[in-house]
């Protein structure tokens, strides 16, 4: 057990890590010279995240050869952590963990059912983890991005949605505009990310699957699977979730909540 | 039988509290058909607040408000608002042309105003011919009266305006006033107008109701309330 802790391999990846958090940490020294303070969110954001993917990765090295069913467990959980930290986005928007949760469930859930239905996504606890956390962190950034702008659009049209209701409309019509732009700004990543594949940057699921032995082809095929996915995912990620938020904007007596 | 004096707008015991602040205390008040109402106060003493709860976009946390002693919570929001239309301090003029904004009321319900109406409307508030006119390039005051006709063009019963003069340089403020008396009249409509300018109070209604602190202090004839002036 000592051995597996001090082994050179976890030596070498702590002390990458390290130096690869001091990089993060010096943009952030550059971004205060602006005044510009993230000191405190970021050191708490790369050691938590550290501690997180080490948790992560010791939890598959002990289920990697258990039952199946253990997959979907793990998969709950993320998505359970992804709802908590997608909810921050939206604190004014009343119910915001619960809108994340059905949300990113639905959207992320929808997408590794049926692409593992498919046969798109394997069923080894080794496929449906990797690939099924990658849906669930790329549905919570784009829930996040749709929570944080509508309640943004919202509050800076306030006016004009109350006149609309003064004048009669229906909650859905006065903030139909606001939806369309929250929906679109939190897409615009997975689009991206599908636009410069192969020429801006090569993912690393594809670069540990040439690494591992896949042909490179293949491995570069299933990338883009893996980004079609993401975009599957969160696209239908950000339709339930502004639905969801819609309904909450308003009282049951057709008054603007958020504001 | 209700008598013939029964009042269009009865206010009971409305009160409004929100984050923890008490905004209206306590406010009854009886608004007779065709009345015109001024609501002044200093900044602060709840008077678009009030304005805010008969048009239901927030709700009261006790007391209610009855419309032709009819609880307004038992009517529909959409169908209240468009009784009780109501013009804010920023007109809040949709993209789009006058003429649009103008429609929008109606269609909300499927009903589309002809060109004819749309121009009656503009008419009426003494902006002929500019149906057509991008609402980027109107001035306040023109705005304002685009707001107005917005307004009138769901055909309201009473006109809740919310200091709709304040951001108007003298001269327009006059005129847009003159127009809302002149409407009023015409309209036989019910009028409550929040505004901090006491002058106008005295010059637009026969009552004044004196908000302090979100509650009525005092309430009467312009005389009563200012003094004999």
């Amino acid at each position: 057990m000592v051995d597996r802790i001090v082994n050179p391999q976890l030596r070498l990846g702590l002390t990458q890590s390290g130096l690869a958090a001091l990089a993060a940490f010096a943009v952030v020294l550059l971004a205060r010279g602006r005044q510009i303070h993230l000191e405190r969110e970021t050191v708490i954001a790369l050691f938590r995240g550290l501690t997180q993917i080490m948790i992560i990765g010791s939890i598959l090295v002990l289920v990697l050869h258990g039952p199946r069913w253990t997959s979907v467990i793990i998969l709950a959980a993320m998505t359970m952590a992804a709802a908590a930290t997608s909810a921050r986005r939206g604190k004014k928007i009343p119910g915001a963990f619960p809108v994340s949760l059905y949300a990113i469930a639905g959207g992320a859930g929808c997408v590794i059912a049926l692409m593992t239905w498919a046969g798109v996504i394997g069923t080894a606890i080794t496929a449906i983890v990797p690939v099924g956390s990658m849906l669930i962190a790329n549905a919570m950034n784009a829930n996040g991005l749709v929570l944080d702008r509508f309640r943004s659009e919202i509050q800076a049209h306030a006016g004009q949605i109350e006149t609309a209701l003064a004048l009669g409309a229906s909650p859905e019509q006065t903030v139909v505009t606001y939806i369309q732009a929250s929906y679109q700004a939190s897409l615009i990543p997975a689009v991206d990310n599908l636009r410069s594949l192969g020429i801006v940057w090569i993912p690393g699921l594809m670069a540990g699957m040439v690494l591992s032995g896949a042909p490179p082809l293949y491995a570069a095929i299933y990338q883009f699977v893996v980004l079609a996915m993401i975009f599957a995912a969160s696209g239908l990620t950000c339709l339930i979730s502004t639905t969801l938020i819609r309904e909450r904007a308003f009282s049951t007596a057709e008054q603007l909540l958020l504001r | 039988m209700m008598a013939a004096s029964a009042p269009f707008l009865r206010i009971e015991h409305l009160c409004r509290t929100a984050n923890g602040r008490s905004i209206i205390k306590d406010v009854s008040l009886e608004v007779h058909h065709g009345e015109v109402v001024a609501i002044v106060g200093p900044s602060g003493s709840g008077k678009s607040s009030l304005l805010r709860l008969l048009n239901r976009l927030d709700e009261p946390t006790a007391g209610t408000c009855f419309i032709e002693e009819r609880d307004y919570r038992e009517i529909s929001p959409r169908m209240l608002r468009r009784r009780l239309g109501m013009v804010l301090q920023t007109p809040f003029l949709f993209a789009g042309t006058v003429g649009d904004n103008i429609r929008f009321g109606p269609s909300q319900r499927g009903e589309s105003l002809t060109e004819e109406a749309v121009n009656q409307l503009l008419d009426q508030v003494s902006l002929p011919g500019f149906s057509e006119r991008a609402v980027q390039n109107l001035s306040g005051g023109e705005a304002q009266r685009v707001a107005i006709a917005r307004c009138l063009a769901n055909e309201p019963e009473v006109l809740l305006l919310d200091e709709p003069t304040s951001a108007l340089d003298d001269a327009v403020k006059r005129d847009v006033e003159s127009l809302v008396q002149r409407i009023v009249i015409a309209r036989r409509l019910t009028c409550l107008i929040v505004t901090h300018d006491l002058a106008q109070a005295r010059r637009v209604a026969k009552r004044v109701v004196l908000l302090e602190q979100g509650r009525i202090s005092r309430i009467g004839s312009p005389e009563e309330v200012f003094g004999g002036r």
